[in-house]
């Protein structure tokens, strides 16, 4: 009983240390990025959260109805929607207005949005000298 | 084989050249100085190493920023430390605060004086070195009991009191897989020690005892990574749960010397398991003929420091693996199983000795 517990954690532990080596006998397993030197080769995870972005197709078109869900689960008031009326006098988006620097990267706004309409971006180095260079307008036209 | 002098040529040159009192002091000086310039260039090249390898062992790449590969990382470090403030609070005991980081640093120092790095580059060998290392490496561990105590901290104290019991317990089996080395070659100079495992690889302790030997490396890296603070065995500093151990008071230059004794002690440590286990300063030999010309004519002190370096390897390879043990756990780790064991492996080992069943 002793015996057989002892071979198996001395088995585990052996596998632990090969774990180990082999992290440090593959250089391409390494994460780390030196950033400053790598900037355009920059490669970054799939759920980085950069600032929130409105995808737009070829066409130049979004999807967002201006449900305002977003604005709703945002719990800072990043986000404005302005309505507007088109043509046939319905209720379309006028601007979507994303304050950058009140938002913590929350993810709340994009769990919200039942069309994904936004998405979280991966932009980087988005310093700005005045607050007020922060506020986007996401979309690029009027909703239809 | 030939014969190796155990007197350095410029030990030779002193002697012959000054009044025998004079001599003595001058070469006791020398020595001194050389172990102190050795001290800190270990010191510096593992506080590298130990931030290189575990950084890769972790899928990071270290300090890179500082010099060529970060090596200039561990010279920033040291000047940093050299120039912070040595804080000392108000309610602790100012002779034990300030005397504490002095001894650990002294016991591996001390430990040093006895290493034979080559066959004549040995500051003293005296014919219990064995008994002399199990005396001063215990100046550690009274460092970090003063230090605990002195440091008037309730972390400090728990850590120290862990670390008394740590290092108390394993040293006993520490000392057990030496004895074990000494009693096969029948004694106690590491010098003549390493001389008695000339030959080939086979002769070296760690196999030349069948079994026994290589069970007592086992037990001798255990019980010595126990010994020298490190993970998976760092209960007395466990940086989660105590907030530093025993270092939680000390900044500045009694940080730095807690932590230079941390490192040349891994060294030290190191070192002793490559002359009691590995041959020491002697090139391995394989039986084939050109070859082992090849490998002897390689100095020996190179052989000596690849050894220490591969054993120093296992340690941050120990370290950067395992998780932290408990503190019972630990304790009945070496009481329950290490202790036990390493005396049946005494036994095993006199018995093999005396029906003369050590391998050729």
């Amino acid at each position: 009983m002793t015996l057989s517990r002892l071979f198996h954690d001395t088995l585990s532990m052996l596998k632990g240390m090969k774990v180990t080596i082999l992290y440090l006998t593959r250089p391409s397993r390494v994460v780390t990025q030196q950033y400053p030197e790598n900037r355009e080769t920059l490669k970054f995870p799939e759920r980085f959260r950069g600032q929130v972005v409105m995808p737009h197709d070829e066409k130049g078109e979004h999807t967002c109805t201006a449900c305002t869900l977003c604005e709703k689960a945002c719990p800072n008031g990043t986000i404005s929607i302005l309505t507007t009326k088109n043509i046939a006098s319905k209720r379309v988006l006028g601007e979507f207005i994303y304050r950058f620097s009140t938002c913590t990267l929350c993810n709340l706004c994009i769990e919200a949005c039942p069309f994904d309409a936004i998405r979280m971006g991966h932009g980087f180095e988005m310093a700005a000298y005045k607050r007020d260079e922060l506020d986007y307008v996401l979309n690029k036209k009027e909703g239809r | 084989m030939i014969a190796y002098s155990a007197n350095h040529p410029v030990g030779d040159f002193i002697r012959a050249n000054l009044p025998a009192p004079l001599a003595a002091l001058a070469n006791g000086a020398l020595s001194v100085v050389v172990l102190m310039v050795l001290v800190v260039v270990v010191a510096i090249l593992l506080v590298w190493l130990e931030r290189k390898v575990c950084a890769r062992f972790q899928a990071r790449l270290g300090p890179t920023r500082v010099g060529p590969f970060g090596l200039l990382q561990p010279i920033a470090d040291s000047l940093k430390l050299l120039l912070k403030e040595n804080i000392k609070p108000r309610a602790v005991d100012t002779l034990a605060y300030f005397l504490a980081p002095l001894l650990p640093i002294t016991g591996s120092f001390l430990v040093l004086a006895v290493m034979p790095f080559d066959h004549n580059l040995q500051v003293a060998d005296p014919q219990a070195g064995m008994v002399y290392i199990a005396a001063v490496s215990g100046m550690g561990i009274l460092g970090i009991l003063i230090g605990g105590w002195g440091s008037n901290n309730k972390y400090s104290l728990l850590g120290s009191m862990r670390a008394g019991a740590q290092l108390f317990s394993y040293e006993l089996s520490m000392v057990l897989c030496m004895l074990l080395v000494v009693m096969a070659s029948g004694t106690g100079s590491l010098r003549e020690i390493v001389l008695s495992q000339q030959g080939t690889v086979r002769d070296w302790w760690i196999f030349k005892l069948p079994g026994a030997g290589a069970l007592a490396f086992v037990l001798y890296l255990i019980s010595s990574t126990a010994e020298l603070n490190r993970g998976p065995l760092d209960l007395s500093e466990a940086e989660s749960e105590l907030a530093g151990g025993f270092h939680t008071e000390y900044s500045g230059m009694g940080f730095s010397m807690f932590f230079l004794a941390e490192f040349v002690n891994m060294f030290a440590s190191a070192g002793l398991g490559a002359t009691f286990f590995l041959g020491g300063f002697l090139a391995p030999q394989f039986g084939i003929g050109p070859l082992d010309h090849i490998l002897a004519f390689i100095p020996g002190f190179i052989w000596f420091f690849a050894k220490t370096g591969a054993l120093i390897f296992m340690y941050m390879w120990f370290r950067w693996t395992f998780p932290r043990l408990r503190i019972d756990h630990l304790l009945s780790l070496e009481w329950k199983f290490l202790l036990p064991v390493s005396m049946a492996n005494l036994l095993l080992a006199a018995t093999l000795v005396t029906l003369g069943w050590i391998l050729p």
